[in-house]
């Protein structure tokens, strides 16, 4: 294709680059137009970040160039790619939480008298002046830690457009959105599209792809692998263009026999959910939908006893149990892989072995000395089972890549050997290939008779892994739907949607 | 290539790891060929027994300081846990004569207990163990100073002073003690399940806590252990000086911090070794000795101390960062 380059808001040109021996990004190219909402896509270690870190000036490339709005462009770092145009909302948010929405929107550029003194009230009504055009619906005086993180997201976005950035770069911006939010976040960056403001959005939704880019290029193994509108391609050509196989089916359900049940909530009442009623069984998946602060965690978080619930009562096999605290809870055979894995996930700083066996070893290493080659066996064993990806188990976790890391924390609940395993959001942040290793593991877990619940915003995930989806609203139970009801199509996305909504239609 | 990568990686691994752990190592063996050409009666036996023996003090507080400071907190308490310890044992052994073991058994049981308080004040209460330790520091010089009147006093029982003087084996007792408690450290640490869970603690407390690890349990023993560790160091101090008093032991948290830092123990928690805490305490005490065989005036020395300990743990840092 040969096209004007000044057509162009941004141009990577044969970028290279490598860290120690590895090359992470090999001879790559980008094309970004003016006001367009370009996707980046590629599993996790595919050269997008590093590609998104070059152009903001966090590394230099080895060979290449770039050219920013048809002039060469190179920053020395965020600061100077801000004053170029181009601005970056990183995945995870880090501003100040004691500061005003105000200081924040302008923080490094602030209105002063005689460069000294701050102009607060200026800069008070300059940035509610800007809020409103977004019509946020905060005064600017606002502290930043009384935001959600959905506003949170939204203010840097407000910061970025107010800097006058051209380009502006998202990394996973809805990771931690429910749908509402993300709605919302769509209909902004609709709205700086028609300003001509143009979007990198890198993303492992597919759904969201299809739904807001307009031309999306893809990476492989530092490869640039292809660009295409987005018009043209359908979710089975992005998979393979990403994994460079076929990909039969992106969530293998296997149906298993489904036993007895395994574990029973009744009437269980807490911080954020009511009157929780349900059953799993052996061999079942059971799905949990619902939006983000609806609940769902916060009664899983209170089976696996890291808070507590004020009444209601739990049995597993059918014998009433009481769980205090999360020992008690893995002594009893309930394990959850939280949804925060860098928070309640692992010690990062340790070795895959010590974060896999740590829960483990009061049961596995019953004598004062802790028999190392045993420990050894048993992780490498369990870690090979899952397919972690590392050279050794010696390793820290935090060589790790996502997908890895979250194979890690499963690793250590499933030498656990549970009788219930709960997952929350197990595949969030986590590269295409990962997450079908995943979802096999979950049904090779319930073909062994664990019973299975998932917590999932994402509606396909839920729908496909499924034997019965619980749609929470409002910290109740809105609805049942059944893997039959899903498998007829008689209920669709959008019907799990209104039910997570609180059921508007049928 | 790729692969190739991964092969040669795995076997720089070991040595990576263990230059990662006791880089300091190399610190200690250059200083102690830096001192021996200054100064020929330092490479001798005896001096090198007499610093080994001076070490095990420091030793003791700083495996109880390592362990408190891999959990995330400090132990600033165990100064003033010496001079208590101490007063106990004049108090007992001098004015009460009882008989020294017995004497040695209550005293331990003292640091032991306040050094338990100190544990769950921080892991009950959720307090910064900065503040906690800062405070209960100066309730247990208090104490120590109510036990003792604010007067010295002297044990003359040979059998005390033996607990410093005596040999087994022809190796002075200070030192086997500090050999055995070296091990037990090392076991607990790196060989026990509650070594473990001090690492997950200190590492990511959430973390722990969601893997059925108890948080009390942990940070209490942690402490219980420094305080006991105290105590035996007290012992051994008492029984060098022949003498009880309320107002030694000051400043003898900084040296146990110091040997921790040099020996690679992270103030962010949940990293630490043994054997790097053992080389920290021999540098501290070679810097001691070093500089009162070469002849550096006493004013000197702690500015000496100061930059030697920066100077060593960033060469440490550079050390580490080459070998990323």
């Amino acid at each position: 294709m040969v096209s004007n380059e000044n057509e162009y808001v941004l141009v990577c040109k044969d970028i290279s680059k490598a860290f120690g021996g590895t090359q992470a990004l090999k001879s790559v190219q980008l094309k970004i137009k003016p006001g367009e909402v370009h996707a980046l896509m590629g599993e996790n270690g595919a050269g997008k970040s590093t590609l998104m870190k070059i152009v903001i000036g966090l590394y230099k490339q080895d060979s290449g160039s770039m050219t920013f709005e048809g002039k060469p462009y190179q920053a020395k770092g965020p600061v100077d790619a801000i004053k170029a145009g181009i601005a970056m909302i990183h995945q995870e948010l880090n501003p100040e939480p004691h500061l005003s929405i105000a200081d924040n929107i302008f923080l490094k550029r602030e209105d002063t008298v005689c460069g000294i003194f701050l102009n607060k009230k200026k800069q008070n009504d300059r940035a509610n002046e800007i809020l409103r055009q977004f019509s946020f619906p905060y005064e600017s005086t606002t502290l930043i830690k009384e935001l959600t993180l959905a506003q949170v997201q939204m203010i840097e976005i407000i910061k970025a457009v107010s800097s006058d950035a051209r380009l502006i770069i998202m990394d996973e911006p809805t990771s931690s959105l429910d749908s509402e939010e993300t709605a919302h976040l769509f209909r902004v960056i609709n709205d700086l599209k028609s300003k001509g403001v143009a979007i990198i959005y890198i993303s492992h939704r597919m759904n969201e792809i299809f739904e807001i880019c307009d031309q999306v290029s893809v990476f492989r193994d530092g490869m640039y692998i292809g660009s295409k509108p987005i018009a043209d391609v359908s979710r089975h050509d992005l998979i393979e263009m990403m994994v460079g196989r076929k990909v039969e089916n992106v969530f293998p359900k296997i149906d298993c026999e489904i036993g007895d049940v395994v574990f029973e909530a009744r009437g269980l009442t807490g911080k954020g959910f009511s009157n929780i009623n349900f059953k799993v069984r052996a061999g079942e998946i059971l799905g949990i939908s619902g939006l983000v602060g609806s609940g769902r965690s916060e009664t899983m978080r209170a089976i696996f006893g890291l808070d507590s619930y004020e009444s209601g009562k739990i049995f597993l096999n059918g014998k009433e149990i009481r769980i205090k605290s999360p020992a008690d809870a893995i002594a009893k055979g309930i394990c959850m892989v939280n949804e925060d894995r860098k928070n309640f996930g692992l010690c990062l700083l340790r070795s895959l072995r010590e974060n896999i066996s740590l829960p483990n070893l009061p049961k596995h290493q019953p004598h004062l000395l802790i028999d190392q080659a045993r420990e050894k066996r048993e992780c490498e064993d369990v870690a090979k089972k899952l397919t972690v990806k590392a050279a050794s188990i010696e390793h820290t976790a935090y060589s790790l890549s996502g997908g890895n890391q979250q194979k890690v924390v499963i690793s250590k609940w499933i030498m656990a050997n549970p009788k219930l395993l709960i997952l929350d959001e197990p595949t969030r942040g986590v590269d295409v290939g990962a997450k079908a290793e995943i979802h096999a593991l979950m049904c090779q877990f319930a073909a062994k008779g664990m019973a299975v619940i998932m917590i999932s915003s994402e509606l396909p995930e839920v729908m496909s892994m499924s034997d019965r989806i619980l749609v929470y609203h409002e910290g109740r139970i809105g609805g049942e739907i059944l893997r039959s009801e899903i498998l007829s199509e008689s209920v669709t996305e959008k019907d799990i949607l209104a039910k997570a909504f609180g059921g508007v239609s049928g | 290539m790729i692969e190739n990568i991964k092969i040669s990686r795995k076997n720089n691994d070991a040595l990576k790891r263990f230059m990662g752990n006791y880089g300091i190592g190399v610190v200690l063996i250059i200083m102690m060929v830096a001192i021996g050409i200054m100064e020929p009666s330092f490479a001798t036996k005896n001096n090198f027994i007499n610093v080994a023996a001076q070490v095990s003090i420091n030793g003791m507080i700083a495996y109880g300081m390592c362990l408190a400071i891999t959990t995330g907190g400090i132990d600033l308490s165990v100064g003033a846990q010496l001079a208590l310890t101490s007063c106990v044992l004049g108090q007992t052994i001098t004015n009460m004569n009882m008989n020294i073991w017995l004497s040695c058994l209550i005293a331990l049981a003292v640091s032991t207990a306040f050094g338990c308080l100190n544990g769950i004040l921080i892991a009950k209460f959720n307090m910064f163990p900065f503040v906690v330790t800062l405070s209960t520091q100066l309730v247990i010089r208090g104490l120590s100073q109510v036990i003792s009147s604010g007067k010295a006093i002297s044990l003359t029982s040979m059998e005390f002073k033996g607990i410093y003087s005596n040999k087994l084996l022809s190796i002075p007792v200070p030192i086997v003690m500090l050999f055995v408690v070296t091990i037990v450290m090392y076991l607990l640490l790196h060989w026990t399940v509650f070594g473990r869970y001090i690492f997950a603690v200190g590492g990511n407390v959430n973390a722990a806590i969601a893997s059925g690890v108890s948080e009390f349990k942990t940070k209490v023993g942690v402490y219980t252990v420094s305080g006991l560790l105290a105590g035996v160091a007290a012992i051994i101090f008492t029984a060098k000086t022949g003498s009880a008093q309320s107002n030694i032991g000051i400043g003898y948290e900084t040296d146990a911090v110091a040997a921790c830092v040099l020996g690679g123990t992270s103030f962010a928690g949940g990293i630490a070794t043994i054997p790097g805490v053992l080389m920290g305490i021999f540098i501290i005490g070679f810097i001691y000795n070093g500089m009162n065989l070469i002849g550096v005036s006493s004013y000197y020395q702690s500015i000496v101390k100061g930059c030697v300990i920066i100077g060593a743990v960033l060469l440490d840092m550079l050390m580490n960062k080459k070998n990323q």
